[in-house]
């Protein structure tokens, strides 16, 4: 298991390979599908000059992603007397950001892009020009998810986008997830889906079907 | 008692059952999956990812059930089944599963989910336009059951229809299309579903009956047999083949990419033939209580 404690080097992400294990340790924040149509929109590529509220949360963000990770998730959360806690956060389908996610590296500098399910070629190639990694978390394990996630510092857009879609800011300890597409162009998920589609070839060769 | 028994899942006691198969459902996972994931998980390589991953799904069930907290954090869609006698009154019935899973949602058993479509509104309480999904059937029975699936999202996004024939997979009108089609959807669903998954597969129907009827595959137990002789040789045979894919724990490869194939059939108009593949994910998560004539009510499942 390969230690990764935010902010994250360019040195460190060339280090890691496609198919390596890491443990992640570190500030970050969660975001999903309304948390990366907002950035890329409202952030990245609006017109004209931010809203006050939007430039506020635009640098807040500047400044946890820079070397930082974000992490696809909608989790379960619990308020006890004023304090937020996870309850159970595992990852949700990464593919479903595969529009933005290339704009949200460039603009904010990214290490790690955390999720489940691999993403596409526009990630991959963003990947290797801005030395950062995707990490595949372990799909349906929301409780040891939750429990590698040790303090929530702050929430944003919890009243616009809903408890599961809002930014929570939390702390991972030794959060952890498998390299499967790195910095110098590998894809597990490309790679094995090659293979995947040369099996299934072969089971469906033998009959030639009604 | 026919009085007795008309708007039982309407009174307090019967609220207060169907909020703790709610909870028992998000939290913890029904035997008979545990034991497919741990032969699954002795039957990969040691020292292999895929054994890894298992090992660590593993973990996460039985801290779940120890916290007794949801083991995924995408509850899913609610989706309930009420096996009741003539007399039960539907609409009290609906309203006591919304009220069961808005109770649900303010205590952390499910993640508030449903959300409006046109206004990007999270309900906040998971009761929206057709959330939950409460289905009927009428039987003689005197006992009301009622069986609750809890499936995510990711899982059912990567569900598919086929209309047969389909020229590029080759697949005909025939029980061979649907071997077909059904291992061409594993293959698409890949890892995204997380897998290892079950497959719920109906032959025929409608465009809308076809993906009800797959769902209703999904209810039966992991290890039963089809009592159609030539299905459960489709099911063996779909297990048996997707399972030499290699896709595997999560998609990150491995032997095990499914934990079973549930294949149901409905009449269908000559102009069309359906193949409707849901996946469920390796959370399998559903449960069962019975609720007696006099009242008293106990798990089944």
């Amino acid at each position: 298991m390969i230690e990764l404690t935010i902010p994250i080097s360019e040195e460190k992400i060339l280090s890691l390979h496609a198919g390596d294990a890491v443990a992640i340790s570190g500030i970050a924040t969660t975001g999903r599908d309304a948390a990366h149509k907002y950035m890329v929109e409202r952030l990245i590529e609006a017109p004209g000059p931010l809203p006050p509220e939007d430039q506020r949360l635009f640098d807040e963000l500047k400044a946890v992603y820079r070397g930082g990770a974000i992490y696809h998730c909608g989790p379960i959360v619990r308020n006890t007397g004023g304090e937020w806690s996870m309850v159970s956060a595992g990852p949700t389908t990464s593919i479903r950001e595969e529009i933005y996610e290339e704009r949200v590296i460039a603009a904010f500098g990214l290490r790690v892009v955390i999720g489940k399910g691999g993403m596409g070629p526009r990630t991959l190639a963003a990947c290797k020009a801005r030395k950062a990694v995707y990490v595949h978390a372990i799909g349906g394990a929301g409780v040891t998810g939750a429990a590698a996630m040790v303090e929530v510092i702050d929430v944003f857009k919890k009243e616009e986008f809903g408890l599961p879609e809002a930014f929570w800011k939390i702390r991972f300890h030794r959060f952890p997830g498998i390299v499967t597409m790195d910095a110098h162009g590998r894809s597990l998920h490309e790679e094995l889906g090659k293979a995947f589609d040369e099996r299934l070839a072969k089971l469906l060769r033998g009959e030639s079907g009604g | 008692m026919q009085s007795d028994s008309k708007n039982r899942l309407n009174e307090p006691a019967f609220g207060e059952a169907l909020f703790d198969l709610i909870r028992r459902t998000a939290c913890d996972l029904p035997a008979d999956v545990e034991r497919a994931l741990r032969r699954a998980h002795d039957e990969e390589a040691p020292d292999s990812r895929a054994r890894t991953i298992l090992s660590l799904f593993l973990e996460n069930v039985a801290l779940a059930r120890e916290k007794q907290v949801p083991l995924c954090q995408d509850t899913g869609l609610p989706f309930f089944l009420i096996h009741h006698p003539p007399g039960l009154s539907r609409r009290a019935t609906v309203k006591a599963c919304e009220e069961a899973v808005a109770r649900a949602t303010r205590e952390q058993y499910l993640r508030p989910n449903a959300v409006d479509p046109v206004t990007g509104r999270n309900s906040g309480n998971s009761v929206g336009a057709g959330i939950p999904g409460v289905y009927f059937e009428e039987g003689d029975d005197e006992a009301v059951s009622v069986v609750l699936m809890l499936k995510g999202g990711g899982s059912e996004n990567v569900g598919r229809q086929y209309s047969l024939p389909d020229d590029a997979l080759k697949a005909g009108r025939d029980l061979e299309g649907v071997r077909r089609a059904s291992l061409d959807a594993v293959r698409q669903a890949e890892g995204k579903g997380c897998a290892p998954g079950v497959l719920g597969i109906c032959i025929g129907g409608d465009r809308g009956s076809g993906y009800l009827h797959s769902k209703h595959q999904l209810l039966r137990p992991i290890d039963d047999v089809n009592p159609d002789p030539a299905l459960a040789d489709l099911e063996k045979r779909i297990l048996r083949e997707a399972n030499t894919l290699g896709i595997g724990p999560l998609g990150l490869g491995g032997e095990t990419t499914l934990l079973g194939a549930k294949v149901g059939a409905l009449h269908r108009v000559p102009a069309c033939y359906f193949v409707t593949v849901t996946y469920m994910c390796w959370e399998y998560r559903r449960r069962e209580i019975r609720i007696d004539a006099d009242g008293t009510w106990r798990f089944t499942r």
